[in-house]
């Protein structure tokens, strides 16, 4: 079964929906949209260095990710904002990373898989290390989720009861390194960011819990994944961005739906009160 | 003693935040902490739940102290689905005893299911409030609970505060800007301006030239105000 390029396509393009989507539900709520894009910018510098050093990819990016964040977070406040630093060192990062590839011979071509993704080529190594990063990130949030969501509310209140703000939130980084580790392959350090908060912003208007939003965003995401693929397969289209244009249109539909919701409901209390 | 704080210093880089603060608090007790802003009020309660470094000096908290920490406000978008029940239980430590106890503060059934980012002030408060009743706690931290209230929703925010500290025995360390309404619930009022310029019963301190010189004539005319505010209830009833 795994012998079909399809099959290995869906299993990894839901693996990556499946770890990204909860993940994402925070990046949301704490507005990391822009962490989250330069984490994903600082891991094409790790792909680079991998390639040039002829190392695992997925380390490569895991690592270099990491070490950037850790270090703009280190310097955050001194006196530049967390925004203006994750600006210079993501792009550095990228910029960096696409300089040191062009030394490489022979990889330029290579270089756009990793820029939007080419999930037809994912291995059963690759399987393997998408669901170990499911698993992991699974585990994290799991384990961590109701102190990650008192911290996201209020770091003193989550002080009080005994949490530490900063280890939990290094958490999430942790978590959003092995995501954008895991979404290289199949989205690519440019679209894995959508990955992440498109499937969480379409279940927003769909749920009245954070458990729920989660559980949305999962299925929104590997629908995402199912349809984007055949579509590709279909039209003959990119994957990764067929992807990433099908999570945009449920995105779009169920904007569109809770506005005529929200309309509905109105007039229904209108009605009830007069 | 439940809490016990001995010279305490903070500094945020090289600026004195807080200098040589000594404060206890006691079972059953009310201290109300009123001080201008930025004159530190709130880096003593970061500093008593361990939130930043201190300097130098000490803050002893009793073993197995449980705490419950009524903060100013939520990080909340209206991103993040949250009813009010979902919030209640996500506190730490939290019992039975005490989600009955959050829910008498609510004062309503139909509030467990709204959503945080669809409550007036007043409502929040309570709902912060209530978190902090969890998990039965024995010393209560509240900032500037009251921020964002009239003053008859203030005055009965702190009449709730003192029927908790009547049934429950729980000690409260509460900042404030309004003296003159908690006056007469407070044990003890601290006048904090990076150091403690003054302390004692609520008629003292209102009384000391120290609090004078701290608010200045804006003081009285608060006063005024709740004077007039009062007055006028009672002509309607």
């Amino acid at each position: 079964m795994l012998d079909d390029f399809m099959v290995r396509a869906a299993l990894g393009g839901m693996g990556v929906a499946l770890a990204a989507a909860p993940l994402g539900c925070f990046v949301v709520w704490r507005r990391m949209a822009y962490f989250g894009e330069s984490t994903a910018h600082a891991a094409l510098l790790g792909v680079s260095l991998s390639l040039m050093f002829e190392f695992s990819v997925f380390l490569g990016a895991i690592f270099v990710s990491l070490l950037m964040t850790s270090l703009v977070t280190l310097a955050q406040g001194r006196s530049l904002f967390l925004d203006t630093l994750l600006g210079v060192a993501g792009h550095m990062s990228l910029a960096t990373g696409l300089v040191v590839v062009s030394f490489i011979s022979g990889v330029r071509i290579e270089l756009m898989a990793y820029l939007i993704g080419d999930i037809l080529s994912v291995s059963k190594t690759d399987i393997l290390l998408i669901w170990i990063g499911l698993v992991i990130v699974f585990v994290l949030l799991f384990w961590r989720w109701s102190a990650l969501l008192l911290c996201t509310l209020n770091e003193d209140l989550a002080a009080s009861s005994g949490l530490n703000p900063k280890r939990e939130t290094y958490a999430l980084t942790i978590g959003l390194a092995i995501v954008v580790a895991v979404g290289i392959k199949v989205v690519g350090v440019l679209l894995i960011i959508s990955m992440l908060i498109i499937p969480a912003a379409s279940a927003r208007s769909l749920v009245s819990t954070p458990e729920k939003m989660a559980v949305f965003a999962s299925l929104i995401g590997m629908l995402s994944a199912i349809l984007g693929l055949n579509a590709s397969y279909v039209f003959d289209t990119p994957t990764g961005p067929s992807i990433v244009c099908v999570a945009s249109l449920i995105f779009i539909i169920t904007l569109v739906l809770s506005f005529f919701a929200e309309q509905f409901s109105a007039v229904i209390k209108n009605k009830k009160e007069s | 003693m439940l809490i016990e704080i001995q010279n305490l210093n903070v500094a945020y880089g090289r600026k004195k935040v807080l200098e040589n603060v000594t404060l206890t608090l006691s079972k059953n007790e009310i201290v109300t902490i009123v001080g201008p802003n930025g004159s530190g009020k709130t880096t003593l309660f970061k500093a008593i739940i361990g939130s930043i470094p201190i300097k130098s000096g000490s803050v002893v908290i009793k073993q197995n102290l449980k705490i419950g920490y009524v903060p100013q406000l939520l990080n909340i978008d209206r991103s993040l689905p949250l009813t009010v029940e979902r919030f209640l239980k996500l506190a730490k430590n939290r019992n039975d005893q005490g989600f009955l106890r959050a829910q008498q503060i609510l004062d309503s059934d139909d509030l467990l299911s709204s959503q945080i980012s669809n409550l007036s002030a007043g409502q929040l408060q309570r709902v912060l409030l209530g978190h902090a009743l969890m998990n039965e706690p024995d010393v209560l931290l509240l900032d500037e609970a009251t921020r964002g209230l009239d003053q008859p929703g203030s005055a009965a925010f702190y009449k709730k505060i003192e029927e908790i500290r009547e049934t429950t025995g729980c000690a409260i360390l509460m900042i404030s800007h309004d003296l003159h309404v908690v006056m007469g619930a407070s044990n003890r009022v601290i006048c904090l301006n990076g150091h403690i310029c003054c302390q004692g019963e609520p008629k003292s301190v209102a009384a000391s030239p120290e609090y004078a010189s701290m608010f200045g004539s804006k003081v009285e005319g608060t006063l005024a105000l709740y004077h007039h505010n009062h007055s006028h209830e009672g002509k309607g009833a």
